[in-house]
């Protein structure tokens, strides 16, 4: 620790604790008891939660002692032990809120698929950073993805669908690895875009997206760098953006800008693609038939009913339908400057289930108006910006997969959760990293981050 | 400079992306979107809805006879029962399983019904019972008492002046702006009348809740509550002593007694027989008492003193003079030879035997019926109306200036009476084609002529001031304000010095007269007999009075259905209400006559209901006479259920109808049975008279 190249980035760690102080004060008036006002009170969320930032910090400390080696020595390990975990938990697990991902441990429920997040970064990162050669073989593309995938499959088991789907954002490291071509994770977007709105809008709808999607390429298409390209385009997606919120249209809100992010990159490797292109459109064409044929043909009645809940085509108001209303209001009704710490009239009600850990960002958007929450996503935006430039100053292969695995990871969590608290994502039960209640959560994303810290640390070391 | 390797860029640039995503869509919802705030107001708070308490009603003597009294509802959210025990919860009720099953089947069926909002389990559950269960409601998760008040009359007596309430109906509702469901509103009497004066204004509270519904404090400190005004007290006018007294004489009898205090228009007695006890409509048992009284073929409900129509007989004589001798010139000494009969044409009218009438007081003094057809025919046949057409019509304006044909003065539901026009001859023989003759019998208070007791009390206080009158009125204004309706004195387009000759009639009918029943020495009464003749069997037996003969402080009006000559029963009862009213006390000479008044019994034998057995008679009145024995407070409800109640509730009466709580009645109750409509022995009326 007194090395010479042993260089903690307090600026990210001072940012970790400002996150997690904020958290605990959003489960402080999520939960407040009246008759338990102490902060200390361990029959509250709030109690509970300030004993687990205190483990927390405590495993952080402890991180830091052990040699940054270990992580990289024992990385394989530690995704074995934590796959095994996920076996475990499928057999002898119990079952909490529909899914069979927690094993009591006494007054603790632990959730293997928390620990499984740093191992499999870890394990991801130990193995590509091994491979030392930027042209893989196709076996070594497999393994990559096999890694990814054996924890992805174990969870969906244990029907906790959004950590699954956590799992699929650290498809990007691959991307950013150069494991998995960028045609290939754009198409594995522009795939889930097209089933999601061929479900939800009409088929010509659908096509003349694609349509300008694919023209908006090739117009992109020249020599210009990609901040060129953003700043001569910018115009466009400011103005589709103020469309879109003139028309009160979410669908919109959301595919556009989506839309001209995939052209973008599209434009950028598709220098003279134009029959790839068409291509790309008669697949499409096909695709959204094919997707509507198999929802409407093949499917259940009680598979579509699944789909049309989640994508809020079948309306459900004592489910999930019920919760994004009342969180809407909750933070729809902060105003500005929100009705005051303590305040929310919304949050005292217990209008908005799960409030204090699905839900936590309904307390800041309702008690701090649209200020706090624009600091909290400020800070998020922060923390994930610090966390990248982190990944890319590294010498380290190592550390800067693990980095980028990191900063998937959150950002998986922020976009969704709070996408969903203000109904622009489908609601799908994932916590807000450091905000949320839960120890299980906040052990978890606490690990992944100090492992972190700890290998930026010695970023002047070399590690594979 | 090299390009940026786009994998290098491309999270930073996504990251950025989504938050101003993010950004953009927090700032349309918290910023521009002001509709959350809304929602978020109407999620959080709750309108209570603070009832006022109806006003008061106090009697001429300001004794307090309507009051207010809390009841409880027992209110349940059935989805927060859990675990019900219904054995507990019914001992505690006082009520068998049976019962509860059918309180929450009732209540699953009614209007609005709703497993998340409060819904009335039981109605007006009483005291003790509450006290009770306010100790053992902690075991009923759902279940919570709600207060409501209700009616409460502190005498048994003038049911039809002071009316009732009941819950608005569906087109109250929609016809009016105020009136929700659920609230009570008045149906009769003065409650329907000054419903607004004693309704008051609903307040609300605005209470903070939480998604269970839960009250959690009260919103903004209760700035924005708004208070309840509490409904304005009512001092009637009726003097409950002489209601009451009365009701005593008409009792046993189909009628009505009106009497009206001429210098004020206030109304003393307003007696619409047979009555029943306000309490009846009361309570708990509202419902069954509601049914009995309807289902009485004797129609206690309806307010033969405001609603029925009756010929005024002979009593329309005084007016008929007064009328004649302002528009036709004669003097009080206008003299007409009698001569046993009118004769008129084809038409004769017959008078009983009597002395010559040598002027207008002794024809009305003889109440001679020749003597009258003939003024009517000299008033409507009169050259300066030109037409009878025309005489008619000023004919009608002089009874409707007198409150013949009108109700516009009265302050309860009352109907106007029937004045003919001529339109309606017109119809009868076609136009032109009628002459006195056709309607002479309008002269002495017959035919085409429908008046109700009130306006008979009215015209006679007209008569009692020489010419000026107040409009009738059973509330005093609260207001000394001279435009206020009842404080203005009216004035008839009858000269005063006609009166003095028609006055002196009427005293010398109680004299030596046809009236001569109603005497009684030092009251000075003057009065008119009236027999009405009516297709429905034995004459109507009518009086009207007033006394003394100076200076007037009482006018009565006295209708006996079916009671034979006016002097028979209504001339008697007349002197007995102004001698109750003036002496306050009946001189024991003339205690006898009482007795025998309040005792004549004239509808018995009672109506029989069609196809009835008569050996069932006993039970028959027993039945009928029922609700009438219910009590007053409290409310009936046995302390213990055992087998044999619970056995016969469910065995006799299933009815419960509407909404209203079951009811329990029990055969065995001692209750002071109100006077009016005592059950008695059948016993025949009394002879002589």
């Amino acid at each position: 620790m007194s090395s010479h190249n042993t260089t903690i980035d307090w600026v990210l760690v001072f940012t970790y604790l400002l996150l997690v102080t904020i958290g605990w004060l959003a489960i402080y008036t999520a939960d407040f008891n009246e008759l338990h006002p102490e902060i200390y009170y361990l029959g509250s969320s709030y109690g509970r939660q300030l004993l687990w930032i205190g483990i927390a910090l405590l495993l952080g400390f402890c991180i830091q002692i052990l040699d940054t080696r270990f992580y990289t020595a024992f990385s394989y390990i530690i995704y074995a032990a934590a796959l095994v975990f996920l076996v475990v938990v499928l057999i002898v697990g119990s079952t909490i809120s529909g899914s069979k991902s927690w094993i009591k441990l006494g007054f603790f429920n632990a959730q293997p698929a928390e620990v499984a997040k740093f191992a499999t970064s870890l394990a991801l990162a130990r193995y590509i950073s091994s491979l030392g050669n930027i042209f893989y073989s196709l076996r070594e593309r497999l393994i990559a993805i096999g890694i990814l995938l054996i924890p992805i499959i174990l969870i969906r088991l244990e029907e906790e669908t959004g950590s699954a789907l956590v799992f699929g954002s650290l498809a990007f490291v691959l991307y950013r690895e150069g494991i998995l071509p960028g045609g290939v994770l754009l198409m594995g977007v522009l795939a889930i875009i097209l089933f999601i709105t061929s479900l939800l809008l009409p088929f010509y709808y659908i096509m003349a997206s694609v349509a300008i999607l694919l023209l908006l390429i090739l117009l992109m298409r020249g020599k210009s760098g990609i901040w060129e390209k953003l700043l001569t385009y910018l115009p466009v997606v400011v103005a589709v953006i103020t469309a879109s919120l003139y028309l009160n249209d979410v669908a919109l809100l959301i595919i556009l800008p989506i839309l001209f992010l995939i052209a973008l990159l599209f434009a950028l490797y598709t220098q003279k693609a134009t029959y790839t292109l068409l291509a790309l459109f008669l697949a499409s064409f096909i695709y959204v038939k094919g997707v509507d044929f198999i929802y409407n043909n093949v499917l259940e009645r009680h598979q579509q009913n699944r789909i049309g809940v989640v994508l809020g085509t079948i309306e459900d108001n004592k489910g999930a339908g019920y919760n994004v209303n009342q969180s809407k209001i909750a933070i729809g009704s902060g105003g500005l400057t929100g009705k005051g710490y303590l305040q929310g009239t919304q949050n005292k009600g217990n209008f908005v289930p799960e409030l204090s850990t699905d839900f936590i960002f309904c307390t800041i958007g309702e008690e701090f108006g649209f200020a706090g929450s624009a600091a909290l996503i400020g800070l998020f935006v922060f923390f994930l910006l610090r966390i990248i430039l982190l990944a890319e100053r590294q010498k380290s292969r190592f550390t800067r997969i693990y980095a980028y695995c990191v900063a998937c990871i959150i950002f998986f969590h922020f976009t969704i959760n709070i996408g969903m608290t203000i109904g622009l994502m489908p609601v799908i039960g994932i916590p807000l990293p450091f905000i949320s209640y839960g120890g299980s959560g906040l052990l978890g994303f606490s690990i992944l981050f100090f492992i972190l810290i700890k290998l930026d640390s010695e970023r002047y070391m070399y590690l594979r | 400079m090299e390009p940026i390797k786009p994998e290098k860029i491309i999270l930073q640039v996504v990251v950025v992306l989504t938050a101003l995503l993010l950004l953009v869509r927090l700032f349309s919802m918290q910023v521009l979107d002001t509709s959350y705030q809304t929602m978020a107001k109407d999620n959080i708070i709750r309108e209570v809805t603070v009832y006022p308490s109806r006003g008061l009603v106090f009697d001429r003597g300001n004794n307090l006879i309507v009051n207010n009294l809390a009841v409880y509802d027992l209110m349940v959210i059935p989805r927060q029962v859990q675990n019900l025990d219904t054995t507990k919860f019914c001992r505690l009720l006082n009520i068998n399983r049976d019962e509860f099953y059918k309180n929450a089947a009732r209540m699953e069926v009614a209007a609005g019904y709703s497993p998340y909002r409060p819904q009335v389990f039981m109605k007006q559950i009483s005291a003790d019972v509450y006290d009770r269960m306010q100790e053992y409601l902690y075991q009923f998760p759902g279940f919570f008492t709600q207060i409501r008040t209700i009616r409460q009359y502190n005498c048994h007596n003038a049911a039809h002046v002071l009316g009732y309430i009941g819950e608005v109906n569906q087109m109250q509702i929609d016809t009016s702006n105020y009136y929700r469901m659920g609230d009570y509103v008045g149906v009769s009497g003065i409650e329907r009348s000054y419903e607004e004066q004693l309704r008051g204004e609903r307040g609300t509270k605005l209470m903070i809740v939480d998604v269970h519904n839960r009250e959690i404090g009260s919103y903004k400190n209760g700035e924005e509550d708004i208070e309840a005004i509490a409904g304005q007290d009512l001092h009637l006018t009726i003097d409950m002593e002489l209601q009451a007294y009365a009701e005593e004489l008409m009792q046993h009898k189909r009628g009505s007694i009106v009497a009206i205090e001429p210098s004020t228009g206030e109304i003393l007695a307003l007696v619409s027989a047979p009555s029943y006890d306000p309490n009846l409509l009361t309570g708990p048992l509202r419902g069954e008492g509601m049914r009995m009284l309807n289902a009485d073929s004797l129609k206690p409900m309806f307010n033969r003193a405001l609603m029925a129509f009756y010929p005024p007989g002979s009593t329309f004589k005084p007016l008929m003079g007064l009328v004649a001798m302002q528009e036709t010139g004669i003097g009080s000494h206008y003299y007409f030879a009698c001569n046993g009969a009118y004769r008129l044409g084809r038409r004769t009218v017959g008078c009983h035997y009597h002395a010559s009438c040598y002027g207008i007081e002794t024809a009305i003094q003889h109440s001679c019926n020749s003597y009258f057809c003939h003024l009517f025919k000299l008033f409507v046949e009169n050259d300066k109306f030109g037409n009878v057409s025309e005489g008619l019509i000023k004919w009608k304006t002089y009874l409707n200036e007198f409150g013949l044909g009108n109700s516009f003065y009265l302050d309860l539901p009352a109907l106007s009476g029937y004045v003919p026009s001529p339109e309606r001859y017109d119809r009868m023989y076609g136009k032109k084609r009628w002459k006195a003759v056709s309607l002479i019998s309008l002269g002495i208070g017959q035919g085409e002529l429908g008046v109700t007791p009130v306006q008979l009390a009215n015209m006679t206080a007209i008569i009692a001031n020489k010419g000026t009158f107040y409009y009738p009125h059973v509330v005093r204004p609260n207001t000394k304000d001279p435009k206020h309706k009842y404080n203005q004195l009216h004035k008839v387009s009858i000269d005063a010095k006609h009166f003095s000759a028609i006055i002196n009639g009427m005293e010398k009918v109680v004299l030596y007269g046809t009236g001569k029943t109603a005497y009684r020495a030092g009251l000075d009464i003057c009065g008119k007999t009236g027999t009405a003749q009516n297709p429905h069997g034995e004459d109507h037996s009518l009086f009207i009075a007033f006394a003394p003969k100076n200076n007037p402080k009482i006018a009565v009006a006295v209708m006996v259905e079916n009671g034979g000559k006016g002097k028979k029963y209504a001339a008697p009862i007349a002197s007995l209400v102004i001698e109750k009213y003036l002496n306050d006390s009946i001189a024991p000479y003339r205690k006898a006559l009482e007795a025998r008044m309040m005792k004549a019994n004239l509808i018995s034998p009672r109506p029989r209901i069609y196809n009835e057995p008569a050996e069932e008679e006993e039970d028959l009145i027993t039945t009928i006479y029922l609700p009438y024995t219910t009590t007053t407070t409290p409310l009936s409800i046995p302390e213990q259920i055992d087998s044999k109640t619970t056995q016969q509730v469910s065995t006799t009466e299933p009815a419960a109808t509407g909404n209203e709580a079951p009811v329990q009645i029990k055969t065995d109750l001692k209750i002071p049975i109100p006077s009016t409509i005592k059950a008695q022995p059948l016993q025949p009326p009394p002879d002589g008279h």
